[in-house]
């Protein structure tokens, strides 16, 4: 039975992690590598690199990480961030990256989905969507880290994002990130059942509980998280045995 | 020990190279015919669509080359599809004609996604492939055509059918999941096949 994944986050700058990862055992939490490799020995299913350098040599340096990770690492992973061209993904992808995500310039040209998919396969092509609540509009699409109102309806964006030929959505609530009260149900739920491509729930996470709800009551195909795994507050082992004990389908 | 991966612009061909460092061997990637007839081993790794690869391997003439192969020959994911008779893939396309199967789509249902997606476990194992393995181990998968379950079916996963996970005829293994990024079960599936 296919099982829902569980894919921790790392942010990436200048090719170090960054944001705070308080672990015990590892020599340096900013090394990339051996993050990876520790989250794949506790049962990570995948894992995302969101790389947020924002220099000239973004690209050589992302490319560089891309191929450590993939000398090291025997589970997937995916590579975001500011990645704009088919030439960016190419060299992603022949470096060892397993897919990659694209989010604002995919809203800026749509076609640009198309022609990643029809070159690579949509297997390998993820879009990743922020979408943000108000009132007024329901849930719409937001880019440049959430500042930006696209105007873009979070559900029919995905589903444009899919028939381009998008493998996979990695769907980010911008109102739940970061509060730890849980994921965004309802716009997860609402993707889930717009699309007939895979989705990753982003944003809210903060308890095991939180996982159970985004599987059995958004039907997420994948929960994706960063500060709990990386501050050691929820085991991936443990999550995983909570997932099981209720009821859903995880490796072990 | 010779080990050659057939690079005809199929993908991520760099996992799997990377994953034969991680066991201590080295492997060529190349198109060569000669160095792949001279192999030990022959490795053929698969990503993207059918119909655009069967071009790129006729154009490299491996279309003929690799039917006529003895030593021992793994194909993963795409590279296993192609061994098949026909797919349905990009609006049909002729394949490689080793094994009798023909590739065709899952079909879309809301609870099943389509790409199949993930880690699914492996059932019905009968191959030294996968000596030390158990029943219902995981390994990792990517694909939205599946090969059905027939006599030369080696393992099979449910999607939400039984279709093939894996399959042989002769010197011709070959597996649907990516052995190279399926963790430790991965590995050994690797290891073994390095031992047949």
């Amino acid at each position: 039975m296919l099982t829902k994944r569980i894919i921790p986050c790392l942010d990436v700058k200048d090719g170090r992690t960054v944001k705070g990862v308080r672990f015990e055992g590892l020599r340096d939490a900013g090394d990339p590598v051996a993050l990876a490799s520790r989250y794949a020995r506790e049962g990570a299913d995948e894992l995302v690199f969101l790389d947020i350098t924002a220099t000239n040599q973004k690209r050589a340096t992302l490319v560089a990480l891309v191929r450590d990770v993939a000398r090291e690492l025997d589970i997937p992973f995916t590579v975001g961030g500011g990645i704009g061209t088919v030439a960016d993904v190419e060299a992603l992808l022949l470096n060892g990256a397993d897919k990659v995500s694209i989010n604002s310039a995919a809203l800026a040209r749509p076609e640009l989905i198309d022609e990643l998919a029809a070159r690579f396969g949509s297997q390998c092509i993820v879009v990743a969507a922020d979408a943000r609540y108000n009132d007024a509009d329901g849930w719409q699409i937001y880019t440049r880290a959430g500042t930006h109102n696209t105007g873009r309806d979070a559900v029919q964006w995905c589903r444009e994002a899919a028939e381009r030929g998008a493998g996979e959505l990695l769907l980010t609530s911008m109102s739940n990130d970061g509060t730890k009260d849980g994921f965004a149900l309802d716009i997860t739920g609402a993707v889930s059942r717009a699309v007939s491509v895979p989705v990753v729930a982003s944003g809210g996470a903060g308890s095991k509980q939180d996982f159970t709800r985004v599987f059995q009551q958004a039907h997420a195909d994948a929960g994706l998280a960063a500060s709990i795994f990386h501050f050691g507050e929820i085991g991936i082992r443990e999550l995983k045995e909570h997932l099981r004990a209720d009821g859903i389908p995880v490796r072990l | 020990m010779e080990i050659a991966v057939i690079d005809y612009k199929g993908g991520n061909v760099q996992s799997v190279l990377f994953a034969l460092e991680r066991l201590g061997v080295q492997a060529t990637l190349t198109s060569e015919p000669e160095v792949i007839r001279r192999a030990d081993k022959v490795l053929f790794p698969g990503e993207g669509e059918a119909a655009s690869a069967m071009r790129e391997l006729r154009a490299q003439g491996l279309d003929e080359l690799l039917p006529t192969l003895t030593q021992p020959f793994l194909g993963i994911c795409l590279g296993m599809q192609l061994l098949g008779q026909h797919s349905e893939e990009g609006g049909g396309t002729g394949l490689l004609g080793i094994l009798p199967f023909n590739v065709i789509r899952f079909p879309s249902a809301p609870e099943y996604k389509v790409p199949h997606m993930g880690w699914n476990n492996l059932q019905a194992l009968r191959s030294p492939l996968f000596e030390g393995l158990r029943e219902e181990d995981y390994v990792y998968f990517v694909h939205s055509y599946y090969a059905p379950v027939g006599d030369y079916t080696i393992a099979q996963a449910e999607y939400p059918a039984p279709f093939s996970a894996a399959v042989q005829y002769k010197n011709f293994y070959a597996v649907q999941f990516h052995t190279e990024k399926s963790g430790p079960v991965g590995t050994r599936i690797l290891e073994n096949f390095l031992k047949l």
